[in-house]
């Protein structure tokens, strides 16, 4: 397959698998919607998916090999829940911990 | 009323720029495709998290199959969101298409938080004007970020960190919507296991069967106690 091809199917693909999490429950749920399983999933899944990607992808940008293991990427992540705790504004929580993360990484303080 | 629509979309405008930016400088930071392909992607593709694991799925050069997969669990989440937004999107008819193809995380908030009157025809009007509004945004945002990640001398070294505050930031949301802190150990620990056990392609998709059996033992036990409750108080 060449490049531009496969872009294209890349992009396809993407846009298929995306738009099926957002209409499967349009397709098969609505008939189920008062089930008490679909409903406890339903109201905890969401939690934990996002906790297990916080998890998976905070270790993936840390350095473990570093002097102070993971303190690279720990202490921006620490800054986002400690501003997003004060302020509870997703922007300025991104934002905040982004720049010290990029600040420590162009640095190479530690 | 559009009036009224712009301004509940406000904090998503000034969400969805910067972070559509991010994924446009990395976008055309790490990769060697055309600027238009990152707009092109908000647009048909619509998904923050997913867009950015593209970007590094496309570097890898990851198999179609893969790419399928890694797509459909990251944003697995989304397979619940539908659920509360049944009712709000029948008989929609062609919006409904595009409500449900528009349903992000951001927009599903604004959606089932603001305040509706009984004329659902109408509030089916808003909810497709928010939607369309706040994809705007997000390629306004892939656009200015595709186009000046090459052209402004910006060292944009570790601007995937975005990636990792968002789910720190959901994952705090979801906390205190919930007022539990069960799924949130469950998913953090279901996600250990998953980087000790298996290879760093699989780990999101393992976690995430590994937890969800765990919510089905949640269940069992919910249903007891809430049962062994309700005997108690019979």
């Amino acid at each position: 397959m060449d490049e531009s091809s496969y872009l294209a199917a890349f992009i396809a693909i993407s846009a298929l698998a995306t738009f099926a999490t957002r209409a499967v429950p349009f397709l098969f749920f609505e008939k189920h919607t008062e089930h008490p399983l679909v409903k406890h999933i339903g109201r905890f899944l969401p939690a934990a998916v996002m906790a297990l990607l916080a998890t998976v992808f905070l270790q993936r940008s840390a350095d473990w090999q570093a002097q102070a293991p993971g303190a690279d990427a720990l202490i921006p992540a620490l800054l986002v829940v400690a501003v997003h705790l004060w302020r509870r504004n997703a922007l300025l929580s991104i934002a905040a911990g982004t720049a010290a993360y990029m600040a420590i990484q162009q640095s190479g303080i530690l | 009323m559009n009036h009224h629509a712009f301004k509940l979309t406000l904090p998503i405008l000034f969400g969805y720029i910067p972070l559509g930016m991010a994924f446009g400088v990395l976008f055309t930071t790490q990769l060697d495709y055309p600027w238009w392909i990152a707009p092109l992607m908000g647009l048909v593709i619509y998904a923050g998290a997913g867009q950015i694991l593209a970007v590094s799925l496309l570097a890898a050069n990851a198999g179609l199959v893969e790419v399928a997969v890694a797509m459909f669990v990251l944003n697995a989440r989304h397979l619940f969101y539908g659920l509360s937004l049944l009712g709000q999107f029948r008989g929609a008819g062609w919006r409904k298409a595009y409500l449900i193809f528009g349903l992000t995380d951001e927009t599903y908030s604004l959606l089932t938080s603001r305040p509706r009157s009984a004329n659902r025809e109408q509030e089916q009007h808003v909810d497709f004007r928010i939607t369309a509004m706040n994809q705007g945004y997000w390629i306004v945002g892939c656009t200015l970020g595709a186009v000046l990640g090459k052209t402004v001398a910006f060292n944009s070294t570790g601007i995937e960190f975005a990636l990792v505050a968002l789910f720190i930031v959901l994952t705090i949301e979801q906390l205190k919507a919930l007022g539990d802190s069960f799924p949130v150990w469950a998913g953090a620990a279901a996600a250990a296991f998953a980087m000790m056990l298996v290879p760093a392609t699989h780990q999101l998709i393992a976690g995430i069967v590994l937890v969800t059996a765990v919510l089905l033992l949640h269940y069992r036990k919910y249903r007891t106690d809430t049962m062994a409750g309700d005997a108690n108080r019979g």
